[in-house]
C-alpha cells in the first residue's frame, strides 16, 4: 500500500505516462473501496461504542429516577397517613404510629454542616500546601496518600475510634465548659464527619489550585506580590467555582453518612437543645430501625424517611449547582 | 443504513438477554433435574431466617445435628422483623423470632403459624457505679421511674430504700437504650409496659419505642460501650452478653417479691409457669417465685400446613424432626453458651405444637 501510494504521487503529476496512469486510476479505485469499506466498519465501531455509551448514561439516569419511583411508592402507604406532618412533626413513636422527621432532619443538617464548617479550614489548608507550596517531592507525595487515605478507610473503623477515643475527650471537655458530660452526641458526631469529608474538598482544591496558569501568577509575582498576595488575590479567586465544588461533594458525603454517625451520635429522637446534645439523623434512623421494623406503616415511615434524605440531597447539590454557576460568571 | 444498524443492535441487545435467559432457565432445570435423580439433593437443605439473639445456639444446634443426620440448614440472622417477613414470603422454610406475631402479622400470613419455644433469655441491668460494691436491688417502680427520667440522681431515697446499707452517690442518672430496633428492647419494654401504668400509657411496647430519656446505642456493645464509659450509667443488655463481658448487673425484684440475680436457672425458672397450649406467652413479670422477671422465650415459627409451593413431604418431616432434636436433645448446648434451656413445661407444650403440623391434611410427626 505504501509503495502504491508513493507510486501514485510520482506517477500522477506525470500524465505523460498513461498506461501508468490507467494502471494507478485501477489501484486507486480498489484502494478506495477498500477505504470505503474501512470507514465503514471505523463508523459501525464508533457508532455503536456511541451508542453503547449513551445506553449506559442512559441506564445510570433510569436508575437513579427508578430508585426515587421506588422511594415514592413504598413511602405512599406514610404519606397517605402522616401527610405533611411528616416533615415537622416533633415526635417519632413506631408503638403508636406517629411518624414525625423534623427531630432527624435537624439532627443531619446540624451535623453535615457544622462538620463542613470544621473541616473546610484544614481542606483548604491541605489543598493550598501540596497545590502550591510543594506540588512535588516526597513530603507532599505522603501527605497526599495520608490525606487520600482518610477517605479510604471504612466508617464503622471512624465509628469505633470516635466511640473509644474521641467520645471520652469530648466527655472531659464537656465538663470542663460545663454542660452534661455524655461525651455522645451531635459535637462528637460533627468532629468525626469533619475528619472523613476533609479528603473530599482537599484533593479537589488541590487539583484546582494546580491548573492556575502560571502567566497569572507569574504576572503577579513579577509586580512584586508575595506568595500570601498571589493566594489571595490570583489563586483562590481563579479556583473558588472549584473549590466551592469540593466542599458540595464534602457536604453529599457528610450528609449521607450513617455508620460512624449512628454509633457516636446517642440515637435519642427528642430535639437536640444544643450542640453538645444527643440528637439522630435520618441516615442513622433508617440502618437502627429498618431490620425490624414489624409493621408496613412503620416500614412505609422509614422509607419516606429516604425519600426525604434523597429530596434533601438533591435540593442542597441544586442550591450549591447554582451558587457555582453564579460564583463562575461573576 | 440507520435503520438496520439500530436493528441489528436491538438483535444483539435481544441476543444477549435471550441468551441469558436461556442459561438461568438452563440452570434452573438443570438444578431441577437434579433434585429428581437425586432427592435428598434438593430436601436436605433447610432454610431459616430471624432472630439475631437465637444465631449462635443455632449456629452450634445445626453444625451438632449436621454431624450425626447430614442435614444442612441454612440459617440467616437478619433480625426477628425480617424472619417473619420472609416466613409470609415463604421464602425461608422457618423463622425465628423473640417476639411473638402480633395481630397485624398474623392477618399477613396466608396460613397459619405455630410458635416453638427453642430457647429462653434474659434482660440484664447493668450500671456503672465504681464507688459500689455491693449488687444493686431495683424495684419494678423504681426501674420505670429510671428510665421515665423521674428518678435521675443514684442517691434518690426510692433506690436508697431498697438498697439499704449501701452507700449510694450523687451521681447524675444516665440511662442508655438500644438504638437499634432489636427483641431485647421489645422483652424490656414489654416488661415496664407490664408493671408501669405511665409507661404503658407514655410509651408502650415495641422492637423500637418513642424513649423519653436517655442515650441509644447499636447492639448490645453499643448500649455495653455506653455503661462502661460513663460513671452513672445504666443500660439493658441480653444476659449472654452481660455475662461473657463481665458486666455487674442489678437484682430485679420479681412479682412474688424476691429480689432475683438473672442467670440461666432463673430464666429457665421464670418459663416453668403453666403455658397456653399456642405457646405464646410472654414471661415478663413471671408468677413463678424463683424466677428472672425480665425473661422472654424465643420462638421457632413454622406453617401448621406444611403442603405449600413446592414444599416436598420429605423436607417437612426433615424440618419438623429437627425442631424436636432442638426441643430436647439440643437443649444441652444451651447452658455453655449462656442461654437459658428450655423448662419442663415449655418442652411439653412445644412437643404439643409440633404433632398438630400437617402435611397435605395428615400429621408429619407420627
Amino acid at each position: 500500500m505504501e509503495s502504491t501510494a508513493n507510486s501514485d504521487l510520482i506517477t500522477r503529476p506525470d500524465s505523460m505516462l498513461g498506461r501508468v496512469i490507467s494502471s494507478a486510476k485501477i489501484r486507486d479505485a480498489v484502494k478506495g473501496i477498500k477505504r470505503i469499506k474501512r470507514s465503514h466498519r471505523q463508523i459501525r465501531t464508533e457508532n455503536v461504542f456511541k451508542r453503547s455509551l449513551t445506553i449506559i448514561a442512559l441506564l445510570t439516569v433510569v436508575l437513579v429516577f427508578g430508585i426515587m419511583l421506588t422511594l415514592i411508592w413504598q413511602s405512599m402507604m406514610s404519606i397517605k397517613t402522616s401527610g405533611l406532618g411528616f416533615l415537622w412533626g416533633k415526635t417519632w413513636d413506631p408503638v403508636r404510629d406517629i411518624f414525625g422527621t423534623y427531630p432527624f432532619m435537624l439532627g443531619t443538617l446540624l451535623t453535615s454542616f457544622l462538620a463542613l464548617f470544621i473541616s473546610i479550614p484544614f481542606s483548604f489548608a491541605v489543598g493550598i500546601f501540596l497545590g502550591e507550596y510543594y506540588p512535588k517531592g516526597w513530603v507532599s507525595n505522603l501527605l497526599k496518600n495520608t490525606v487520600e487515605l482518610i477517605a479510604a478507610v471504612p466508617s464503622v473503623i471512624y465509628g469505633f475510634w470516635g466511640l473509644a477515643v474521641l467520645v471520652p475527650i469530648v466527655r472531659s471537655f464537656e465538663s470542663l465548659i460545663g454542660v452534661a458530660p455524655v461525651g455522645l452526641g451531635i459535637f462528637t458526631s460533627s468532629l468525626i464527619l469533619s475528619v472523613m469529608i476533609i479528603p473530599y474538598a482537599a484533593s479537589l482544591g488541590r487539583s484546582m489550585i494546580q491548573m492556575v496558569p502560571s502567566n497569572l501568577k507569574e504576572a503577579a509575582y513579577s509586580l512584586g506580590a508575595t506568595r500570601w498576595e498571589v493566594i489571595r488575590s490570583v489563586i483562590l479567586p481563579y479556583t473558588k467555582s472549584g473549590l466551592f465544588a469540593g466542599i458540595l461533594l464534602s457536604l453529599g458525603r457528610a450528609l449521607g453518612e450513617t455508620m460512624a454517625v449512628t454509633m457516636v451520635i446517642g440515637n435519642t429522637s427528642l430535639i437536640p437543645h444544643s450542640i453538645f446534645a444527643p440528637g439522630n439523623t435520618m441516615a442513622s434512623v433508617i440502618a437502627n430501625e429498618f431490620t425490624e421494623a414489624d409493621h408496613p406503616v412503620y416500614l412505609s415511615a422509614l422509607i419516606e424517611l429516604g425519600l426525604v434524605l434523597f429530596l434533601v440531597t438533591v435540593v442542597i447539590n441544586m442550591i450549591g449547582k447554582r451558587l457555582i454557576k453564579r460564583f463562575t460568571t461573576d | 443504513m440507520k435503520a438496520i444498524k439500530s436493528l441489528g443492535l436491538a438483535c444483539l441487545a435481544l441476543a444477549i438477554s435471550a441468551s441469558m435467559m436461556q442459561s438461568c432457565n438452563g440452570s434452573g432445570t438443570g438444578s431441577g433435574t437434579d433434585s429428581t435423580a437425586n432427592k435428598p439433593g434438593d430436601d436436605n437443605t433447610i432454610l431459616g431466617a430471624g432472630s439475631t439473639f437465637d444465631n449462635p445456639l443455632f449456629s452450634k444446634m445445626f453444625s451438632e445435628y449436621n454431624k450425626t443426620n447430614g442435614l444442612k440448614v441454612n440459617y440467616q440472622s437478619i433480625g426477628s422483623g425480617g424472619g417473619i417477613q420472609q416466613l409470609t414470603s415463604k421464602t425461608v422454610d422457618f423463622g425465628a423470632s423473640d417476639a411473638p406475631l402480633n395481630g397485624k402479622q398474623d392477618s399477613a400470613l396466608s396460613s397459619p403459624v405455630i410458635h416453638i419455644p427453642v430457647t429462653a433469655g434474659a434482660v440484664v441491668l447493668s450500671y456503672n457505679l465504681p464507688e459500689v460494691k455491693d449488687t444493686l436491688n431495683i424495684t419494678p417502680d423504681v426501674l420505670s421511674q429510671i428510665f421515665l427520667g423521674e428518678i435521675t440522681k443514684w442517691n434518690d431515697p426510692k433506690i436508697a430504700a431498697i438498697n439499704k446499707g449501701v452507700k449510694l452517690p450523687a451521681t447524675a442518672i444516665l440511662v442508655a437504650h438500644r438504638s437499634d430496633g432489636s427483641g431485647t428492647t421489645a422483652i424490656f419494654t414489654s416488661y415496664l409496659d407490664k408493671v408501669s401504668e405511665e409507661w404503658h400509657t407514655k410509651v408502650g411496647k415495641g422492637g423500637s419505642v418513642n424513649w423519653p430519656i436517655g442515650l441509644g446505642g447499636k447492639g448490645n456493645e453499643g448500649v455495653a460501650g455506653s455503661v462502661k464509659q460513663t460513671p452513672g450509667a445504666i443500660g439493658y443488655v441480653e444476659l449472654a452478653y452481660a455475662v461473657q463481658n463481665n458486666m455487674p448487673f442489678a437484682k430485679m425484684q420479681n412479682k412474688a417479691g424476691n429480689y432475683i440475680i438473672p442467670s440461666i436457672a432463673s430464666v429457665t425458672a421464670a418459663a416453668n409457669i403453666t403455658i397456653p397450649a399456642d405457646a405464646k406467652v410472654s414471661l415478663t413479670n413471671t408468677e413463678a417465685t424463683d424466677g428472672y422477671p425480665i425473661s422472654g422465650f424465643s420462638w421457632v415459627l413454622v406453617y401448621k400446613e406444611q403442603k405449600y409451593d413446592n414444599h416436598s413431604a420429605d423436607k417437612a418431616t426433615k424440618m419438623i424432626k429437627l425442631i424436636q432434636w432442638m426441643l430436647h436433645d439440643g437443649q444441652q448446648f444451651s447452658a455453655p453458651l449462656n442461654y437459658a434451656p428450655l423448662s419442663p413445661a415449655a418442652v411439653a407444650v412445644g412437643d404439643a405444637q409440633l404433632k398438630t403440623v400437617t402435611y397435605d391434611g395428615k400429621p408429619v410427626l407420627q
